[in-house]
């Protein structure tokens, strides 16, 4: 899908098809939540769009609370963009940064990562 | 609210839309007294969203009133700083002898190591821990309450849990836990605002007290192994261990103020609005399950803390409007939570909204409130333990307001527990 992105909404062009990525979240404790998201909204809408516990996106997605912490292992970390210089900072505010962490918010769903696999942590600071 | 209360905000509104725009300075205290000041808010947002005041208080300021422009201010750390060599966070410039370096009034990156030295106290796996202590004093608090009588519910109720809860935090003696409660007031304490305020001098020499009081303490903790509490964690954190003693000063004022005025504030306010909508409390005892969206509803509604000041680091344009270096600029959280174009109904208090925690109380960006987890676990356990215990809490008389535009507080609430 193709679409212009803003402050987190989605502008769906009308004459491309839609797709939807698989995204597992893992909890904290274990629980596997499977949601098909559509492609162009951010993990952290896509978490809270289907109720996932563990991802609270205060912010509504300006990457500007650190609420949508989680953990992205390889493979697909490295198809991932890397983390902006503000992104890097507020990860600062969590209480687990590991290199494995990133915001939910910043990380658009593409075809190219259905079938990505996430992990939370212990809790939302 | 009785019938003179609603003549005054009637005239308050008439007067705010009815005032030149130039005149319209909303760091008013009167306004914050009388609780009018949305009214104001409410014109500037529509007319004039960035606006520019001369306070005889403050002196000249912008008032950021819009809630997305507000989100703008306070993500970008590197055009508007906090830093008190700039002015800080609030709008009065603190004379030389006064300043109090904190990390909340701190930029990058000296923020960021003394913030995260403090952080694991207030992070989710240690509030799990303090949970069951917590809901323990909340019960002993609440069970000690008199039936049959007024009384004031900030000192008993507000004050006591949160006095009680900020003790634990520091490990501080629970015998003389109301002196945290005088150094939070003192703290914040402007006598240009409010005549009955200390002098200076004089509230200088209540914090060195303070201080002196602290100081003992972290010299029993220095010298004992690490333990999980504040005063040990700065002690022995290595981004905390070596600041000099004003700076020990201005870290503990903003962990007293900042976990004493905020959640007190919002444990009157979240009864008080409830009081004053009776078919939420009625949604709210019919569905107890709705205290976790209650919580976060409440907080928005105080908006405990109504502004944040930064300082213009070069000039810069905000809204149409040309903001100088050096400017001061108050990003007004009060009225960005009452922002119709950014929340649904945003002047009605609604307590089982869709997404409850998109408000800007905590603020956005590298200064979020660092406790305001352990806030809201400390709200969540007052409900849960209200509900159960009393039927009915009637507020019997009008509250009485702290004369401040930051602290949106409460310094009485008369109410009475039939039983």
């Amino acid at each position: 899908m193709r679409g212009l992105v803003h402050c987190g909404m989605v502008l769906r062009c009308p004459l491309t098809i839609e797709t939807m990525p698989q995204v597992t979240f893992i909890t904290f404790s274990g629980e596997r939540h499977v949601v098909d998201a559509p492609a162009g909204i951010s993990l952290m809408r896509a978490a809270t769009d289907h109720g996932v516990p563990g991802i609270d996106g205060d912010c509504g997605g300006n990457c500007a609370c650190a609420t949508c912490h989680l953990f992205v292992e390889a493979p697909w970390a490295g198809r991932l963009s890397p983390r902006s210089d503000h992104e890097e900072d507020m990860l600062g505010l969590t209480v687990d940064p590991r290199p494995t962490s990133r915001l939910g918010c910043q990380i658009r769903l593409t075809d190219a990562l259905d079938g990505i696999v996430v992990s939370l942590p212990e809790g939302q600071h | 609210m009785n019938a003179l209360a609603s003549v005054v905000q009637q005239q308050a509104r008439e007067a705010a839309f009815a005032m030149p725009l130039e005149s319209i300075d909303p760091a008013n205290p009167d306004y914050f007294v009388e609780d009018t000041v949305g009214h104001y808010f409410a014109r500037l947002r529509r007319d004039d969203p960035v606006h520019r005041s001369v306070s005889p208080i403050f002196g000249p300021y912008w008032s950021v009133t819009r809630y997305h422009d507000i989100m703008a201010v306070d993500t970008n750390h590197a055009a508007f700083s906090s830093d008190l060599a700039r002015g800080g966070i609030v709008l009065t410039d603190q004379p030389e002898g006064e300043k109090l370096p904190m990390f909340i009034a701190m930029d990058p990156p000296r923020h960021d190591d003394q913030r995260k030295a403090i952080t694991p106290i207030v992070a989710p796996p240690n509030l799990a821990t303090m949970e069951p202590l917590i809901r323990e004093r909340t019960r002993a608090v609440l069970d000690g309450l008199p039936r049959n009588e007024t009384f004031n519910w900030v000192d008993k109720v507000s004050i006591e849990l949160t006095t009680l809860m900020l003790a634990t935090l520091f490990d501080f003696p629970l015998q003389d836990r109301r002196l945290l409660t005088w150094w939070s007031d003192v703290a914040t304490m402007n006598k240009a605002i409010n005549p009955g305020a200390l002098e200076p001098h004089e509230r200088m020499a209540e914090l060195g007290k303070m201080l002196e009081y602290f100081t003992r303490l972290w010299n029993e903790r220095i010298n004992a192994p690490p333990a999980s509490d504040l005063v040990s964690m700065l002690a022995h954190g290595p981004a905390t261990r070596n600041m000099s003693s004003l700076e020990y000063m201005g870290n503990l004022v903003l962990l007293i103020v900042g976990g004493n005025d905020t959640t007190r504030n919002s444990m009157t306010g979240g009864l008080l609005a409830l009081h004053d909508h009776p078919d939420q409390w009625a949604k709210l005892r019919a569905n107890p399950e709705l205290i976790q969206s209650l919580v976060p509803e409440i907080v928005r509604w105080q908006t405990p803390l109504a502004y944040m000041r930064r300082t213009a680091v070069a000039d810069v344009e905000l809204g149409g409007k040309r903001i100088k270096a050096g400017d001061k600029v108050a990003m007004w959280y009060l009225s960005g939570n009452r922002d119709e174009s950014a929340i649904d109904d945003a002047q009605r208090f609604i307590i089982d909204r869709a997404r409850p925690r998109q408000h800007l109380s905590f603020g956005f960006g590298i200064h979020r409130c660092v406790g305001n987890r352990l806030a809201e676990l400390q709200l969540r356990i007052l409900w849960e333990e209200i509900l159960p215990r009393f039927p009915v809490i009637e507020v019997v008389g009008a509250p009485v307001r702290v004369r401040s535009p930051f602290v949106r507080g409460f310094s009485q609430l008369p109410v009475r527990i039939p039983g």
